[in-house]
């Protein structure tokens, strides 16, 4: 028999703004012992890094900045006297609940839990897994590494910046590198379109007249010891560089803000089932994944664009997991929810029978529509309709299925995105 | 700065020469002109052991493998650096690949390579179910192996350094010069060395130095090649390295797992002019992609965690070349060691050696220190090694490399073994830091903050790989204050 440093009613792994958000919830229905586990050696996750402002205005209604947003949950959870382990790693999670963990502090703990909520976020995509040719010279960096050494460690990265990828954390640094003394000389793009948030578009580089170069992507890295230079071309249809666009820029740092991965190594060691499109768990609207009593919620299971809805979500998932240990939530048959036409990545990817809650169903477009109808249908019947003058893959798209509607599903459901005729 | 013995490069041939004559008498310097051991062709090849079937019987090249490959398994396990016999296949695709499998099997059992077989597609699939089906025939080569370049590299240069050999970083040689007196007179950028004895095993530059003192001149071709290496979380296809048969369309790639289970692809073979010009290309990138697809059709790119490329010192004469440089006395080298010189270098030290005490006359030590065995890296320990080694030491229970989950001890032991880490780049190669899936994107300010510690640097002065390669060019303030 394995012997246990403890036993918990629901484990959380992570302590950033999903993790938080959850343990609240747990708490809140009723579960009192419950532990949440974070790697670093303070909570609230990358919001910490985040010293611009833009956040909770859905939430609650005022614009904060990452700090702000994050204390709001880090004092609540405080007040609930709910137990934290900062610098604690968890290093597995197994198919029986047993997690292991280590930190200097306490060493090596297994813990046998009754649920687990994963929320452990994402990473950046590095520029190995781009295959960009050229040096390996110094002063490439990922657009949140850079923003961790400027804001949390107040050292430059560099002095003259390209951005490669629109991402929204690489569309801030533009403007934060700018405000400190920085140049940045463009934001290159492979996509047509921006992958982050129009409001950063506006704000991070019309305001800064950084140029934003769509369609275009960095062809070679230059420098032998640190970097001295980019060749960027345009790319035609089929994202390939085209001979002659080639334009060297000079510089001596590169930003990355090229895709955000869920880091799911510990739900993959686990066993939980993943879906290639999310690169998160396959959860059911409860965020139950495929494992009974592992539940998960936040940018480990799809990526926000807003931390306002990764919370939303954490309070759901926290929810179901109290519920899970009351025994109120038993095992039902699902329907699947798929992707039809324009659309990838809906999640949840399966939806209880015979329960009466509205349920949202969230996505991102496969690629820019305008003037377009989002649809949801199920058994040859329209369920739920939305429509907007522009949907792109930069915004997640939220829809909303009302709670009669869930109550009379029998047949699996198809989210679709059609062009207005 | 006088020295008996000097040599001139520290990659794995340097190193393993140094290691050698750390046992005997005599004042030994390694000078490199890199910031580190290992930074040149050493960091960047496959990690192969080639069991010697592929050299000309009765070179250098052949005579030197095959030795050295018998000498890996116990040599890795006193240094304590990993080694795998993971056995290797050559495949081919044609009915008349056959031909080819059979003078490669014929010229192994020449070079006395044992358990060589010629497989059938069939055999070969039962054997490695991943590769492409449409094999027609395999050369199976039980005895190859795998093990880490720059691992060995470390453990080759600690064991000599804590057996009194000085290493000696940022060292350019500018002139090799004979005194009156006999002594070698070297000149760097930094300054001046004397030596006794000189031994030149400069890789990529290793012709350049020898035509400074030989007038028989020697010319190294700069054949680079690219890479790609794999994330390890997705599951290793095939056991076995895998070659390709060399066709009248050149010479395939190696699809092979490396010690720590990335898959690694490669190399292209491309002869270029700048030795020092390690930067990939897409369309060497693409060859690499395209070939290796050939051998392992499941490939997904999906994966990478990195691509990069190394250069091979490629001797006009094909041959390596080992021993004293004619008309130069008291100079040897070790010049044109490419591909299989990883495979040879336990045996080109050892040959070194033998030859250098027999004619210099050099007397053994009375002791000689042992190596100090690598601690097991904490990812590889089991749970109760674990929660021994945290209550033993609490900064095991720090874990900075979420990826390949490396602990901030782990970091701090890489900066203090004998020839420690001084960059970035060093404590990747020594303790895996940053080698993982996000490239060092979590980690990296935190490596910095311990190397900025224990070296008593500040962190504008870290760099990720010597020279000018800083990592952060200021603090906040100061960025602002240049505007003004």
């Amino acid at each position: 028999m394995r012997h246990f440093s403890r036993e918990v009613d629901v484990l959380i792994v992570g302590g950033g703004p999903a993790g938080l958000g959850a343990a609240i919830a747990v708490k809140e229905n009723g579960i009192d012992n419950l532990l949440v586990l974070e790697r670093a050696n303070f909570l609230g996750g990358i919001l910490g890094q985040c010293i611009h402002n833009g956040f909770g205005l859905h939430r609650f209604g005022e614009e904060l900045t990452g700090p702000e947003y994050a204390q709001r949950d880090i004092d609540r959870v405080k007040e609930l006297g709910i137990e934290i382990q900062t610098e604690t790693m968890v290093l597995s999670v197994g198919e029986d609940l047993v997690v292991s963990a280590v930190s200097s502090k306490n060493g090596m703990q297994l813990i046998k839990a009754k649920a687990i909520i994963l929320a452990m976020g994402c990473r950046e995509r590095p520029r190995g897994a781009l295959g960009t040719p050229g040096t390996r010279c110094a002063g490439i960096y990922s657009a949140g590494t850079a923003q961790q050494f400027v804001n949390l460690e107040g050292y430059m990265p560099g002095k003259r910046v390209v951005i490669l990828g629109s991402g929204d954390i690489g569309l801030i640094m533009a403007r934060r590198m700018t405000l400190q003394g920085a140049k940045v000389l463009a934001c290159v793009e492979l996509m047509p379109y921006s992958s982050g948030l129009n409001r950063n578009i506006v704000q991070c580089l019309q305001d800064y007249d950084i140029p934003l170069y769509l369609s275009h992507t960095v062809i070679d890295i230059k420098g032998k010891d640190r970097l001295t230079g980019v060749t960027i071309a345009k790319v035609d249809d089929n994202r390939q560089p085209i001979p002659g666009s080639e334009k060297d820029l000079e510089c001596d740092t590169l930003l990355l803000s090229v895709g955000l991965i869920p880091e799911n190594e510990l739900s993959q060691g686990a066993g939980v089932d993943l879906s290639p499109l999310t690169s998160g768990p396959v959860v059911d609207d409860s965020f139950q994944t495929s494992i009974p009593g592992i539940f998960t919620c936040g940018n480990v299971l799809h990526v926000h664009d807003l931390v306002d809805y990764v919370s939303e979500e954490s309070f759901k998932a926290g929810r179901s997991a109290a519920q899970y240990i009351k025994g109120l939530l038993p095992p039902a048959d699902t329907v699947q929810v798929l992707d039809g036409e324009g659309v990838r990545g809906t999640v949840p990817q399966r939806i209880r029978l015979g329960q009466e809650e509205s349920i949202a169903l969230m996505f991102r477009p496969s690629g820019v529509f305008r003037n377009a109808v989002c649809t949801v249908t199920s058994g040859g019947r329209q369920i739920a309709r939305k429509r907007a003058q522009i949907f792109t893959p930069g915004e997640m798209v939220t829809i909303n299925l009302k709670k009669e509607e869930v109550a009379a599903l029998s047949d699996s459901v198809t989210v679709s995105i059609e062009r207005s005729k | 700065m006088y020295t008996d013995i000097l040599i001139i490069g520290a990659g794995v041939i340097g190193c393993a020469v140094a290691r050698e004559l750390s046992a005997y008498e005599a004042s030994i310097t390694v000078l490199d002109r890199a910031c580190d051991v290992s930074e040149g062709a050493s960091k960047a090849n496959t990690g192969l052991v080639h069991a010697g079937f592929d050299a000309e019987p009765g070179s250098m090249k052949a005579k030197t493998n095959v030795r050295g490959a018998a000498m890996f398994q116990d040599l890795c396990e006193e240094l304590g650096v990993p080694y795998v016999q993971n056995g290797a296949l050559v495949v081919g695709f044609e009915e008349e690949d056959r031909f080819v499998l059979e003078g490669l099997l014929k010229r192994g059992e020449e070079n006395k390579v044992e358990g060589l077989k010629i497989l059938s597609g069939k055999e070969a699939l039962k054997l490695e179910p991943n590769l492409n089906p449409n094999i027609s025939y395999a050369l199976s080569i039980p005895s190859a192996g795998i093990t880490s370049p720059y691992e060995l590299t470390f453990a080759l240069a600690d064991h000599a350094a804590v057996n009194g050999v000085s290493f000696q970083f940022n060292q350019e040689v500018k002139n090799l010069n004979l005194d009156e007196d006999g002594l070698w007179r070297v000149t760097t950028n930094q300054g001046e060395f004397t030596a006794k004895i000189l031994i030149n095993c400069a890789g990529e530059q290793s012709a350049v130095l020898h035509n400074m003192i030989s007038a028989e001149p020697l010319h190294i071709i700069h054949r680079r090649g690219q890479y790609y290496l794999l994330d390890r979380i997705q599951p290793v296809p095939f056991e076995r390295t895998v070659f390709q048969c060399p066709t009248k369309m050149g010479k395939g790639v190696v699809v092979s797992r490396t010690v720590h289970n990335n898959m690694i692809i490669g190399p292209t073979a491309e002869d270029i002019e700048d030795g020092q010009d390690t930067s990939t290309t897409a369309e060497g990138l693409k060859t690499v992609v395209e070939k290796s697809c050939l051998t392992w059709p499941g490939l997904a790119l999906r994966s990478t965690i990195s691509n990069f490329s190394g250069i091979r010192a490629h001797e006009k004469g094909g041959d390596f070349i080992i021993g004293e440089v004619n008309g130069a006395k008291g100079a040897y080298e070790a010049v044109g060691i490419e591909s299989p010189g990883l495979s040879a270098a336990p045996a080109i030290g050892e040959m070194l050696r033998g030859l250098i005490v027999k004619k210099e006359g050099l007397q053994k030590k009375a002791s000689f220190v042992p190596p100090i065995k690598r601690p097991k890296p904490f990812n590889e320990m089991t749970v109760e090694e674990q929660a021994k080694a945290v209550e033993e030491n609490p900064l095991h229970g720090h874990i900075v490399c979420r990826c390949e989950v490396v602990t901030e001890e782990e970091i701090r032991q890489a900066i203090r073994r004998p020839v420690g880490a001084t960059t970035l780049d060093g404590v990747k190669r020594r303790v895996r830091a940053g080698m993982g899936r996000c490239q060092g994107g979590f980690c990296s300010p935190k490596v910095i903050d311990i190397l900025s510690e224990e070296l008593n640097l500040p962190k504008t002065e870290i760099t990720k790989s010597g020279g000018q390669s800083y990592l952060l060019t200021g603090n906040i303030t100061d960025a602002l204050k240049g505007e003004e």
